[in-house]
Parts: C-alpha cells; structure tokens; sequence
C-alpha cells in the first residue's frame, strides 16, 4: 500500500476537475437554448406549440436526472440503433433537464414584464419581434439572472453523476484515487467536495457580476 | 426493439421495489425536516459565531453534489469506526443534504409571521416554547407546506442515487434486470414512466395546495 | 346634414375627408357592455376632447383605435383604410398582423403611466422606434429626437435614465417619444391623471403646443376640464358606452343639454370649488 501525500492527487483531480467543466459549460449551453425555446413555445398563441412546449417541462422535470442520464446512454441507443459516447449523453440529458427547469424561469420572468411596456411599444407600431429583442427581453433578462445562478449550481451539481455512465469526470477521478490508497479516503472526497465548492463559488461570481452590469441604469 | 410482453413481465419485478424507494423518500424527508429546523433557528441566532457557521454550513452543503456527500457517508466514515448500511447511509445523506433547503423553507416561513405577533405573545407572557408551538409555528408551517411539497418530489428523484451506494431501489433493480437479459431499453423506459406517474400527479396535486393556502 | 350626425368638422371650415371614423363600435368583457354602437368621425387636425365618468367607456375608445384592443362589433377607418378588417377576395375579413401594421402607423398614443423604456436612456426611448420601425438612420434619428426633446424642454436629460427623471418629465418624454413618429392622429389617454398636481402645468403646456403647431388630429382623454376648454375644437360626452353630447367648449361646458351632462358638470364644479375652498382657508391662516 502505497503511502502518498493528497497533494499527489492534485493533478489527477485537476484533470477529472477539466472534464467537469467541460460538461457543465456545454450542458449550460444546451440548457440555455432548450430553455429559451421551451419557454417561447410555452408562451405561444398557438394551443400546440403550447401542448409541445408542456409536455417537454412536464416529463423533464418530472423524470429523475440520473434516470434520464442512464436512459439516453443505454436505452436510446437500443432503440434507434445508433451508437452514443458518454459525454454527448451527458450533456444531452443534462442539458435537457436543466433547461425543463430554465423554462420556466424564461416564462414568468417574461410575463412578468409589465404590460404597459408591450403596450407602449404596440403604440409605436413595433412588430412583436421587434418589441420583443428591444423592449421585453432586455427587461426579463435581469429577471432571469438569480434563478439562473441557482439552477447553474444545480447542473454542477448534476454533472458528477456523469460518473456513473464512466465519464472521467472529477467524482471519476476521485474513486480511481481511492483504488490507489483506500485509507486516504476521508481525505480524497474532503478535496471532491472542497473542489467542486470552489467551481460553485466560481459560477456564483460569474452570475453575480452579470446581474451588476444587467442592473445598469436602474434605481 | 421495444417488447411488450418483455416489458409487462418484468413490471412486478420493478414494482416489488418501488417501497423501498418510496420509504427512502419518506425517511430521508423527515430527517431533512428535522435537521432543517434547527438549522434555521441557528441561522437566525444572536450570537454570530453560531449563525455564520450555520450559513457557512448551508452554503457547503448546498454547493457539493449529494452523490460525493452519500460517498463520504457510506466510504469515508467506516474508516473512522462508523458503518451505516445502504439504506441508512442514504436517508442519513438525502436528509442531511436537504436540510440545508429546508432550513431556509423553514426560515421564510417563520419570517413570514408577523412581528406584532411575537409582541402580542411576550404581553400575554408566553414562555419561550409555548410561543413557538402555540402561535408561531402553526402559523409559519402552512404557507410552506406547497414548497416542502416540492421538495418532496425532487427527493423522491433523487432517490435513484442511493443505488450509486449499492441501494437496491428502482435504478440498481433496473440495472441489474438490464444487464442479465441485456435489453436495457423496456427496464429503463418503465422506470422513467414510473417515476412520471408518481411525480407529476403529485405536483399538480401540491400546485392545487399552493392555490388553496393563497386563498386563505 | 353630415355635420349635425357626425357632429365635426376640419378646423380651417371646409369639409375634409375624416381621417378617423367609427361606425357602430361595439365593446363588451363577456356580458358587460362597455363601449355600445359609437359613431365618431375625428376630422385632420382636430383636437377632440373626450370627458366622462370612469367607466364610460372612453378610454377603450381609444385603445381599439391604437390596436390594444379589439371591437367587439362595428369598424374602424384610418385615412380611408379599414383598420380591424382588410379585403381579401372581395370579403371583409378580420385583418392580420400585417395590415395592423400598416394602418398603425398613423396613429401614436400618450399613456397615463407614460410607459418609457427604463433600461434605454433618454435618447434612446425617442430614437428606437425610427430607426427600427421607420427605418431611419441612426444620424437621422437621433437630429430628430434631440429637436423633439428640445421643443420638450429636455435636452439636458438625454443621457439620463427614466429612473432619474420626475413624472413631469416622464411623460414629456413620452410624448417626444410619440410625435417623432409623425402620426396622423395622436391619442392622449389622461396624460396627466398620474402625475403630482404642481408637474400637470408643464406637461399641459408641451400638449398646448404641440396643439398649435400643428396638422396632427388629437383625442384627448382627460379630466383637466379647463385645459379641454382652451385646446379642444370639439368636446365630447361619453357617459355608459355612449357619447351622450358634443360640441364645442363653450356649449359643453356653459351651456350643458342633457341632464347627465350636468350632473357630471357639476360633480366637477364641485370638487374644484371645494378644493378652492380648502386652498383659501389655508392660506387665510397662514397670514
């Protein structure tokens, strides 16, 4: 049994820490576009984009993470006969199920941008797009911002069960330690939780000063 | 491709499981309400050694995935003389990461309720305890009971992690069938239509509470 | 006669064509009758006050005039042009979003909670709409937004924020905001309803002159009866989703007909002759 010091693990950690981000960056990207798009959908006229847009939330969000994770790398292959690496059904079901979440967030933060706004841009004949892009969106985008943070931490969170379908992901890279030297267990995960906090805290800084240049020109 | 008669056979087998689960949500939820209210009393104490450790604590908590916590609990601790059994260890981790959320459930609750009611309890000299089971908390509990509702669900989908603990619950079952007949495709599909069926009822069910306590 | 029905003509005598018409308007929520069969013809370069209880219904008439919202029953003309309804094939179909565009242009509105643009600073809030809806440049724009601010008596604000402005010059920017766009008919609906009394004067003068300027048709929403006085052609009564009486100030407001018209007069007088009373007996005691 090997006798190691934790600051051997580092850059082990490190790079399972580089796959983390990875996943979460593309997963936050994918998030993002299908919350946008769901949320859209949700606030259409039309009764059936509406009903596509719901049902997408509904079964997301209705659905454990890591069963949809497990599902996209083992069943969907199954049934459309094709081959699926980890990380694309990482992301895929990651990003998916965040952005269930995220449409929500879209939804009423839009909703929630007073009428007389859309009003006053109808009376200057804007067309909805346009009224959307410049007047609406810019308004729900601050809105979005702190519900965005904490579902970002969320997904991070959600990321290092990636482990689980192999992925070589921090967690990953955390067990494989662990098969080196069992009895610096305590410590190996003590640095997982301390290395995923300090990615958390990261992210939280990042949404923070977003919503200080967002919040520019307001009382 | 997609069997029925498969799917249909190996149903019971999934469904054999489903206390299990259900009874790690159930537990893990009430160790999470119990851990959680004191935690939001220690946050909103006086003394700010208490209430920083306390933040500190939840901000901890609330920032790691469960999955590394679970692992710590069932790997870590038996190297220091504490073993807990999969079940055990499970709730112990969904309780303990939960209560962070629901000490804050807990505290906007208790915020809620209106100052002049702490003052109209001091001038009728309730003690400190009566106050708090009497005339606070009845009124601090109600209005959160939609979103502990909520929290709930999302524990009851977290389940599927304990079988990253070796938990026999829907996942490792589903797994395991998988893995022998190597049709993934119906054991997986029926636990994501499962875990629909449980799960969206119940927020539409909590979603219609959330409506009933606005009108109060 | 075409006068006596419709009950206006242009300022300058000579019959024009109106450039806004309603023939048997109709509005109702459900069961509740809001505006009921209103004929209305608002002639190019009117000034058209429009009083009444709230409730009356008068400002919906204005609102389905700038699209907010949509007549129940009857039809609305811009400039000869079928606003709601557009012909296709020879039938009268409800019209789509296309053709409201196209007929909205000629109208612009005033908002009782003015409404600005909060995250775009002034100049912005009086520039988006030419260069994104007219099409303008983004030099052309901003020469003629800072002329409108000027004439506003804003000019040293147009770098600011709404946020820093007061209601007054709010809905002074609101107003800059809506003529840049040259419509044809302006609709001010209780432009001055929000705001503190001590800031009514300032906006009421901008109104005033954009009155006197001009060739634009305006209908305005307002319980400033005296200001209705000095720029109004023609007043007009709504009282429960029908335009009881209209006329000129002078018949309206000295020589009321109709009983309701009276009683909603008189109300009015009231109310301002208290506050007068108020207003003197302070002042009495403060010597």
């Amino acid at each position: 049994m090997l006798q190691t010091s934790i600051w051997e693990f580092t850059p082990l950690l490190l790079r399972g820490a580089l796959i983390t981000i990875e996943v979460t960056l593309a997963a936050t990207v994918a998030a993002i576009l299908c919350a946008f798009l769901s949320g859209f959908l949700r606030l259409s006229k039309s009764r059936i984009l509406r009903l596509i847009g719901t049902v997408y939330v509904e079964v997301f969000r209705g659905t454990s993470l890591l069963v949809q994770l497990f599902w996209l790398y083992f069943a969907l292959p199954i049934l459309l006969d094709i081959h699926i690496s980890a990380m694309s059904a990482a992301i895929a079901a990651i990003g998916l199920n965040y952005g269930a979440y995220g449409s929500e967030v879209v939804r009423s933060s839009i909703v929630s941008v007073p009428k007389g706004q859309y009003e006053a841009a109808t009376a200057l004949n804007m067309s909805p797009w346009l009224r959307m892009r410049r007047v609406v969106l810019p308004q729900a985008l601050p809105l979005m911002l702190p519900s965005f943070g904490n579902l970002q931490i969320e997904l991070l969170k959600g990321t290092s069960l990636v482990y689980l379908i192999t992925l070589t992901d921090l967690t990953y890279q955390g067990m494989i330690l662990r098969s080196y030297d069992s009895s610096k267990t305590p410590e190996i995960f003590a640095m997982l939780l301390f290395l995923y906090f300090i990615l958390a805290y990261s992210f939280t800084w990042v949404i923070r000063f977003l919503e200080r240049r967002t919040a520019k020109g307001r009382a | 491709m997609w069997d029925w008669s498969y799917a249909f056979q190996i149903l019971p087998e999934l469904a054999n499981v489903l206390p299990i689960t259900i009874a790690a949500t159930v537990v893990g939820f009430a160790a999470a309400c119990v851990l959680g209210l004191p935690l939001s009393l220690a946050r909103k104490s006086n003394y700010k050694a208490i209430s920083y450790l306390a933040v500190g604590w939840i901000e901890f908590i609330r920032s790691t995935p469960l999955l590394v916590q679970l692992f710590f609990l069932f790997y870590a601790l038996p190297l220091y003389g504490i073993s807990f059994s999969p079940f055990a260890a499970g709730v112990l981790g969904l309780g303990l990461h939960y209560s962070t959320y629901m000490s804050e459930v807990f505290r906007s609750g208790i915020d809620a309720v209106p100052a002049g009611q702490w003052e109209a309890a001091k001038a009728l000299n309730f003690g400190k305890r009566r106050t708090w089971t009497n005339i606070i908390l009845p009124q601090a509990v109600p209005p959160i009971i939609p979103v502990m509702g909520n929290y709930f669900i999302t524990m009851f989908k977290e389940t599927p992690l304990l079988s990253a603990i070796t938990l026999v619950e829907l996942l490792q079952t589903a797994k395991a069938i998988g893995s022998g007949s190597f049709r993934y495709l119906e054991a997986f599909t029926l636990v994501c239509i499962l875990f629909f069926l449980f799960s969206y009822p119940s927020s539409l069910l909590v979603g219609r509470l959330e409506k009933r306590f606005q009108r109060k | 006669m075409d006068d006596e029905v419709h009950g206006g003509r242009s300022p300058d005598g000579v019959h024009q064509e109106p450039v806004v018409k309603y023939r048997k308007v109709s509005k109702s929520y459900g069961s509740t009758v809001v505006l009921n069969e209103i004929d209305l013809d608002i002639y190019p370069g009117e000034k058209v006050a429009v009083i009444g209880p709230s409730g009356s219904g008068k400002t919906t008439l204005a609102r389905m005039l700038m699209t907010l919202e949509e007549p129940t029953a009857g039809t609305i003309e811009v400039d000869g042009e079928l606003l709601w309804h557009q012909e296709v094939k020879g039938k009268l179909v409800p019209a789509n979003e296309k053709h409201l565009h196209k007929v909205r242009s000629k109208i612009g509105m005033v908002f009782q909670h003015f409404h600005l643009f909060p995250h775009m600073t002034i100049l912005r809030n009086v520039t988006e709409a030419p260069i994104h809806v007219l099409g303008m440049s983004r030099a052309e724009a901003t020469e003629r937004a800072l002329e409108m601010l000027e004439k506003v008596g804003l000019s040293d604000k147009v770098d600011e924020y709404p946020s820093r402005l007061s209601g007054g010059q709010k809905q002074r920017v609101a107003i800059a905001r809506a003529v840049v766009m040259r419509p044809r008919v302006m609709l001010f609906d209780e432009a001055t309803s929000a705001l503190d009394p001590e800031l009514v004067g300032e906006v009421l003068s901008v109104i005033k002159d954009l009155a006197a300027a001009g060739d634009m048709a305006m209908m305005l929403i307002t319980h400033e009866m005296d200001f209705a006085g000095e720029i109004a052609d023609r007043v007009i009564f709504t009282d429960m989703g029908s335009i009881v009486e209209q006329g000129t100030p002078e018949q309206i407001f000295e020589r009321p007909q109709s009983p309701r018209l009276q009683a909603f007069l008189s109300r009015f007088r009231q109310t301002w002759f208290m506050g007068g009373v108020q207003e003197a007996s302070i002042s009495a005691e403060k010597r």
